[in-house]
Parts: structure tokens; sequence; C-alpha cells
């Protein structure tokens, strides 16, 4: 399939220790399917290294997943960086074992949405077509 | 929508994201980009372009972050541009290239950036060719392209760059194979990776083999190097290597045909572009049946497609006159 003008581009990445890597493997794999161009940065990233991988790769959205319960810390991180940057136009999403009670400070800092546990992948498809910013 | 204006005077003042939205604009809009080029005018640097092909799983990415980490070193300012396939199906794609290059993230000089191959078959994309003009105005001393994983005849690598490294590893076949047409004739360098493991030997010895035999095409000596990408094993004779060759091909003036190849390329592929896109828009004002070739009382393509072109030259010339 031959494809013309404007992709949109998502970063998915796994920020801090946890291992576990397979939600955002299926979240890409999603992602791809939907006709998305995902580039996957593997575990163990630290913010400093997703952001530069983001402002490099030009991309629309970040997806970061988190297991490992330091999401208040990691998040937030991501998101001042990216202010530093003055990249603030870059659709910020989480996804995890994220608590309820945690989900509205994370959107008070500027992540745009929680998918959590159980989200169908379809949901993440349609949330990223309709907010990503044309470029 | 970005101000071109302002997108060109942050890029020259050696912007990342300036040059990483840059690369999108070429890449997205070929028409837009045209304007930025013209904004930008003549490259100031001159940067050597290197390939690196070879099939999936051989060690490309790792083998690239190691080249990468040691062009740095000796201070050089080093731009990596990684292409992986697209789906033929939805037309996304996995792009994971970055994931072996985690030696490079926080390094101030090197610039790394994925592109999907958008549907083309070649092991490169369409917009490359662009995104390498783009990289030229970026104040690199090195680039560094890496393929697709690629099979036998992705070979448009040779095209778009100054020196071609391809990476075999041992087990994937015997001297026949290191005999067929394609990839293998387009290597500047070989490289046998992954050499600690059983068959290394015997895949260098097949390849050096195959080069004997096409002894008097070069003057210049093909080297087989082997390496182990993950602990940088080899890493600095592929350096040496490569410094060789350009030092070959620049004193040679194969480097200046190269790149004059490449330009003409380039400006053909735009030519051709144009034209198909004024005949379509031709061709789709036009009765649909002449597509159909019900008027033309053709039913073979190739025929059609002849008279199709002549009777669109003969419209394009009068509507010439006609506009004079």
């Amino acid at each position: 399939m031959m494809t013309e003008g404007m992709q949109i581009r998502v970063l998915v990445a796994k920020p801090g220790l946890d291992g576990h890597d397979r939600g955002a493997k299926v979240i890409a794999r999603a992602l791809r399917d939907a006709g998305m161009e995902v580039i996957y940065t593997g575990l163990r990233q630290t913010p400093e290294q997703i952001v530069e991988a983001a402002l490099q790769e030009d991309v629309d959205v970040i997806g970061l997943s988190c297991l490992s319960g330091a999401h208040n810390h990691l998040f937030a991180q991501v998101i001042e960086l990216l202010k530093k940057h003055h990249a603030e136009d870059i659709l910020v999403v989480g996804g995890g074992v994220i608590p309820e009670e945690d989900i509205p400070l994370l959107k008070a800092q500027g992540v745009k949405e929680i998918f959590t546990p159980g989200t169908g992948t379809l949901a993440v498809v349609e949330y990223i077509k309709k907010h990503a910013l044309p470029r | 929508m970005l101000c071109l204006d302002n997108l060109r005077e942050r890029f020259l003042q050696g912007n990342m994201r300036a040059l990483a939205q840059s690369i999108s604009l070429v890449e997205d809009n070929p028409e837009l980009g045209a304007k930025l080029f013209s904004l930008l005018g003549q490259p100031q640097g001159n940067p050597r372009i290197i390939g690196v092909t070879g099939p999936p799983g051989a060690g490309k990415s790792t083998l690239t972050a190691k080249l990468a980490l040691a062009l740095l070193a000796r201070g050089e300012r080093v731009a990596l541009l990684l292409i992986d396939p697209s789906s033929p199906f939805s037309g996304g794609a996995i792009l994971g290239d970055r994931i072996r290059m985690h030696e490079l993230s926080g390094l101030s000089d090197v610039y790394i950036r994925s592109l999907s191959t958008r549907g083309s078959l070649g092991g490169l994309s369409a917009a490359t060719a662009r995104v390498l003009r783009l990289l030229q105005h970026g104040n690199f001393s090195t680039i560094i392209l890496e393929t697709v994983g690629t099979g036998q005849a992705e070979t448009d690598v040779v095209m778009a760059v100054d020196a071609v490294v391809v990476v075999a590893v041992p087990g994937l076949g015997d001297d026949i194979q290191a005999m067929k047409a394609g990839i293998m004739e387009i290597a500047d360098v070989f490289v046998v990776n992954k050499a600690d493991r059983d068959g290394a030997d015997r895949t260098k010895l097949q390849i050096e083999a195959m080069l004997g035999m096409q002894e008097g095409r070069r003057v210049h000596p093909i080297q087989v190097l082997p390496t182990i990408a993950t602990t940088g094993y080899g890493v600095a004779e592929l350096t040496q290597a490569l410094d060789d060759h350009f030092a070959y091909v620049e004193q040679s003036g194969e480097l200046a045909r190269r790149r004059e190849k490449r330009w003409h390329k380039e400006f053909s592929a735009y030519v051709a572009n144009i034209l198909l896109g004024d005949f379509f828009s031709w061709a789709n004002r036009q009765d649909i049946g002449i597509m159909a070739n019900a008027e033309w009382g053709e039913i073979e393509v190739y025929g059609l497609a002849k008279k199709a072109t002549a009777q669109y030259f003969t419209e394009r010339m009068k509507r010439h006159v006609e506009e004079d």
C-alpha cells in the first residue's frame, strides 16, 4: 500500500524500571494496524531519553506505559521536559496499572488521557485519531 | 501549520526540533518541501553518506550505532536515518531500529530519525533522497543510512549514498548465494557480522572468492571484515576501511561521478512525477471512455497507453500555442 501525505507518528515508550512491555507492544501493534507509524524505544527509558526521541522523531503523540507504580513521578517529568523544549503541543497519553485516584492529578499535570487495564485497543486508536493535532 | 521562514531560521540556527519538523515536511509534502529547499539554498556542508544494508536480523542497527560512536569519538557530527518497512495492508509501521541505539542517547552531536518505507519496495522510501538532501543542510560530517532488512534485490541504497556497507552473517547460504546478482554486487565494504558464530570464516571466504571473480572491474580492493557488533569487535577496522574507500573515490573522481548520477536520478524522478501528474489531471478531465478504451478501439494496454500519451502531447502542445 502506497501512502501519501501525513501519517500520525506515535512514540510508544516505557519509562522507569519495570520490565514488562507486552502491553506496550500490543498497543504498538494496534496502532500500526490502524495505519500509524509507531516508534518503539524499548524498556527502561529515562524521561530525558523519551523526550529526546520524541523530538528527533517529530512525533504527534507520546504513549507512556508504566506498570511499576512510579507513573506520577515519571509522567510528570516527561511533561516538564516537553515544556522545557517548547513541545507541549505533543499529545501525551498514558497507560498501565494506574489507580483511579491518581488519574485527576495526572490529567492536571498535562497527560491528556489514561487508559487502564481492560481498555480495548480500538478505544486507544480512536482517541489518538481524534486528538492528534494535524501538522 | 508551520511558517516556512520561521522554520528555516530555526533550522539554520541548529535547532534540533526544527530539523525534525523539516524532515516531516519534505517527507509528507514534496511541494512545501521544495519551497523549504529553495529558502535554504545550497548546503553549507559536504557530509559523507554511508549506507548500511543486509538481511533482517544481521545486526545492521547495532553495527550502525557502534560505527556512529566511533565517528563521534573522533569529533564528528553524525546523522542516522533508519528505514523500516510499512505494512502492505494498513500502511502503518513499527519503527524499531532505535531500540538498538541506546548508547547514543543523550549525546549532543548525533541526530537519529526513523522513516517508514511508505510502500516503496527497493529498501528505502520514496522520500529518502529528499531527506538525505535536507540533512546535508544540517551541519553533519557523516550521514549513515540504514536500509530495511534486505533480501537479494533491494539495491536502491547504491544510488542514494557514497559508500555501501553490506552486512552478511554466517549460515545464510553457500557460495552460489554469494555469486548471485543484486545485493552482493553493491558493496564497497563487506562485513561478516556475528563473527563469533560457527561458519563465519567460511562466509568470509565465500564472499572473498566471489569478489576474486570480478577482479579487474575495480581497482580498489573490497575488504571483507569480521565484526561482532554487540561488543564492538571489528568496528575500528570498518571505520578505517570506510576512510580508505573515501580516500580512493575522492582521488579517483568516482565520488563525483556517483554524486552526479544520483543528481540525475533524482532529477528524472521529479520530471517523471510532474509529467505523470499532469497527464492524469488531463486524463481525468477527458471522457472516462478513453481510459476504458471504448473510443480507442484498443484493448491491448501498451497500445492504449501509447495512444493516450500521443493524444495528451498533441493537446498539450495546442494548449501551449493558445496560451502564447
